[in-house]
């Protein structure tokens, strides 16, 4: 049997005549059928513009091939060189020889047209087929992606479903036509930790049933432990290493590589967490910040009148307190209220109930004492204002007209998380993700506040980066005495940071307690969903396993109210919610 | 102020569309001053309809008035009327489009049905309602252009202004405490920069026409005072005739418009800090 795609000194160039770059220098790799190979590197590495040359998609973007073969072995045998084939011959290999998905699912399918409609397209252009077979076989394709209640689904517009079904569908799409080799560009990335490991369960699950050879882009080591037969490392458009799986992992040569597989978050169930004081020190210090039973409660409407229904509960009785110099890390998945509670304590949202108090450092109010840095440093920084505007925000915000004493303060500070003090004069777009990050927490720290709460603030970093932005945070913290609201998806990242944990599920804390117990010994059930989704170097191949359970409704009637919280406390500082199917089987 | 004169000069369409806009200022302001080659009202009787000759560069009209003069008058009046329109109508549909967009329900509902009423009208036939109520003259045709204009600038304000609410630097911003209209001024008013000059380029050019239309419907500048409107619509009558009495008229208006359209794509690239790195 022939090789799947033997790809020999490819090399890729964007722009002509003077402005041209060439971007991939001289790319050298196989694939054999059946086999995933995954290319790894940081965002400009040259990984998605390899990926989309394979395909020709390269073309459309402005790029252009500049030299290299690409032979590619048909379902019928027939060796192309995808280099060098033409556009009517590029039609008839796309989706039936060579399958593609894309990061964003969202953006990669039509809004307005129901999602049974459009992987219906792909079959009857794939294949032929007419309406009914087309149909047919679509549903077929949504239950083989494990889309529960595929029937009714078929109707949806790709808003009524959630990130990680949208995936779903797009792999049906990508898989309609039985492509020899897909093409899978960073599919999890725009995913959380549980949904991530259902669609790298899935495309494991169809890649044994299928047989079909994969290509997997990621910059997150952790994933290709998971899912790859063979790893290609690329930096600034050359490979620098490649190999089995096992080799790269075991015996990293190249230093580009040590430092990729160093830059993942190790997880390692509770053993490093960062210690901060004894439970019994805790009860007798003044908390920085002190929640109780906080809730949120959206109106839910219904029908043409928008007749109220019942309320979303987004939120429901959440109480912690946060120490000075403390961070609680607050984990579950998207829907689980997590952001949710950032706003409401920020005040974006209004709380239905519940109180909170801060309190200063130093006893004294002076100014603000929360700030919070959001997840996306692109879009939470308005690109017309330059630095020195934007670190006046807050102290604006707070009647005080800047004078020497706040530049003095805005270069301080600058210095202090590692920009250049000549940042002043510069506008955010001048700045990579993690500098504007940086810039983020910058000006929270503006107006001294005592508690921050960082809502996935590194999510959106590269692994490296994301390790020196929380390195700054927690000097930071061990500097300034701050409190750190930490919230996050990601179980390794809170592993490093967090001193203790609050897990939120289905707008309610389920479990919260000292980071090391509750990530060694998580006794809810949905901890241990979560702490069994994290992605390490160590578990090696088809460790993904597939999970259907769905984040429940949290639409309730009109004049609900839940049931008492009842806490089960398992050890010092360590407590757990008492499901409610579980304390009625104790009452009895 | 210095860096940005050096920017404007930099850009090459912002060089043109400046050049021409200063033109058409100098001229508008040295024809009030006087500085017109002949008085723009004297009746040369037995000049009448000449084509262009070295005595009057663009010619003659029928009551033997000398073109060149009267077009400098008609540049002033014109523009005058465009720029005050539009200024009034950027100013009321900016405030009506962001205070929709900010404060929602009822005075979001009630603004945008109103703004889609007036929408509903052709332009012209609008100012001419608003005319016939307030009566005409330059002054009542500026508020009637500005009028028929304002419902456009609520519309391209609000689009984007529910957009920008909704960007995380505006929660951030909240989150530090900031003032509602410290909010609306700064973050919203900054980013809505670039579709407020590119649609006050487009609307300076509409009003010159509107105006002429209306002109020429004898219900904007009253004659014997000039605008480039009037003087097409004096000349269409005579377009076989006297050719020139159209075709100056109409390259004042094509060319102004030309200037306008450069100098606002100058300003939207010079205003936006993204494009600073490609210009430098």
């Amino acid at each position: 049997m022939n090789r799947l795609l033997s790809v020999r000194g490819l090399k890729v160039g964007f722009g002509r005549g003077n402005a041209a770059k060439t971007v991939v220098h001289g790319v050298d790799f196989d694939l054999e059928p059946g086999e995933t190979l995954a290319i790894v590197g940081e965002s400009g590495s040259g990984k998605s513009v390899t990926a989309l040359s394979i395909n020709r998609l390269i073309d459309d973007g402005g790029g252009r091939i500049l030299g290299g073969r690409m032979e590619f072995t048909t379902a019928r045998g027939e060796v192309i060189d995808l280099a060098c084939a033409t556009d009517r011959r590029m039609e008839t290999i796309r989706g039936s020889e060579i399958g593609m998905i894309f990061q964003e699912p969202m953006t990669s399918l039509n809004p307005v047209i129901p999602i049974g409609r459009q992987i219906e397209e792909a079959f009857r252009l794939q294949r032929g087929l007419g309406r009914a077979a087309a149909r047919l076989e679509t549903l077929n394709a949504l239950e083989r992606v494990r889309i529960p209640d595929a029937e009714r689904r078929l109707g949806y517009y790709p808003h009524q479903l959630s990130g990680g079904m949208l995936q779903r569908v797009m792999i049906a799409m990508a898989l309609a036509a039985n492509p020899r080799l897909l093409i899978a560009d960073e599919p999890t990335t725009a995913l959380d930790v549980s949904v991530q490991a259902q669609i790298m369960a899935l495309l494991a699950e169809l890649r044994r049933e299928t047989g079909t050879g994969m290509i997997f882009i990621t910059h997150d080591m952790g994933l290709v432990a998971g899912i790859a037969d063979r790893v290609l490392v690329m930096i600034a458009g050359r490979v620098v290493e490649q190999g089995r799986l096992d080799d790269i992992f075991d015996r990293p040569r190249h230093p580009y590589t040590q430092h990729l597989l160093q830059a993942v978050p190790h997880f390692s169930h509770g053993r490093k967490v960062r210690r901060h004081m004894s439970p019994a020190g805790r009860e007798m210090a003044r908390p920085a910040l002190k929640v109780e039973g906080l809730t949120v409660r959206f109106p839910a409407t219904a029908g043409l009148l928008r007749r109220p229904v019942g309320a979303i509960h987004a939120v429901e009785g959440i109480g912690f307190d946060v120490m000075p110099g403390e961070t609680l890390a607050v984990v579950g998945e998207s829907g689980s209220g997590k952001s949710t509670t950032a706003r409401a304590l920020l005040g974006l949202v209004k709380p239905s109930s519940g109180t909170f108090s801060v309190m200063s450092a130093e006893g004294l109010a002076r100014r603000k004492p929360m700030q919070m840095v959001f997840q996306n440093p692109y879009a939470s920084l308005n690109p017309r204002l330059d630095v020195e505007g934007l670190l006046a925000e807050p102290v604006l915000a707070g009647g005080v007209r800047p004078d020497a004493s706040t530049r003095q303060r805005m270069v301080a500070l600058l210095e202090r998380v590692g920009l250049p003090a000549d940042s002043l004069r510069r506008f955010p777009h001048e700045f990579s993700g993690g500098q504007r990050q940086r810039l983020c927490i910058a000006r929270a720290l503006m107006v001294d506040p005592s508690v921050l709460v960082l809502d996935e603030a590194v999510s959106a970093l590269d692994v490296s980066v994301q390790a020196r932005v929380l390195d700054l945070l927690i000097d930071l913290q061990n500097e300034l005495k701050l409190a750190y609201l930490f919230v996050s998806h990601d179980m390794a990242v809170v592993e490093r940071i967090a001193h203790r944990i609050a897990v939120l599920y289905a707008g309610r804390i389920v479990e919260i307690g000292r980071a090391d117990a509750v990530l060694s010994n998580p006794r809810h059930d949905y901890t241990r969903r979560l702490i069994a989704a994290v992605p390490t170097t160590e578990r090696r191949r088809d460790v993904f396993r597939l999970e259907t359970a769905a984040v429940p409704s949290l639409l309730r009637p009109r004049g609900y109210e839940p049931p008492e919280a009842v806490w089960q406390v398992c050890g010092e500082d360590h407590q757990v919610l008492v499901e409610r199917a579980a304390a009625a089987k104790e009452i009895r | 102020m210095n860096r940005f004169l050096t920017r404007l000069l930099d850009h090459s369409s912002g060089r043109i569309g400046g050049v021409i806009v200063l033109a058409y200022i100098l001229i508008a302001l040295a024809a009030q001053a006087g500085l017109t080659p002949y008085d723009p009202l004297q009746q040369f009787r037995i000049e009448r309809l000449q084509g262009p000759s070295l005595a009057h560069w663009m010619g003659t009209d029928m009551f033997g008035r000398d073109v060149l003069s009267r077009l400098m008058i008609g540049i002033g009046q014109s523009f005058l009327v465009a720029f005050s329109s539009v200024g009034i109508a950027a100013l009321a549909g900016t405030l009506l489009g962001l205070t929709a967009a900010w404060f929602g329900h009822l005075w979001d509902g009630l603004v945008m049905r109103l703004m889609d009423v007036l929408l509903a009208f052709p332009a012209i036939l609008l100012a001419l309602l608003f005319i016939a109520v307030v009566g005409p003259g330059t002054f009542t045709s500026i508020l009637a252009i500005a009028f028929v204009y304002t419902p456009i600038f609520t519309r391209v304000v609000r689009g984007p202004a529910l957009s920008l609410k909704a960007r995380d630097f505006v929660d951030a911003a909240r989150t530090f405490g900031s003032s509602t209209s410290y909010i609306l001024s700064r973050h919203l008013m900054l980013n809505l920069v670039a579709p407020l000059t590119v649609q006050v380029t487009l609307a300076l050019a509409w009003s010159l026409l509107t105006e002429s239309g209306l002109s020429f419907l004898g219900l904007g500048t009253q004659p014997p005072a000039s605008s480039l409107g009037l003087m097409l619509s004096d000349s269409v009558n005579l377009m076989e005739m006297a050719p020139w009495l159209l075709v100056f008229p109409g390259l004042a208006i094509m060319i102004g418009i030309l200037g306008f359209n450069l100098l606002g794509d100058a300003l939207r690239d010079i205003l936006d800090p993204r494009s600073r790195r490609a210009l430098a």
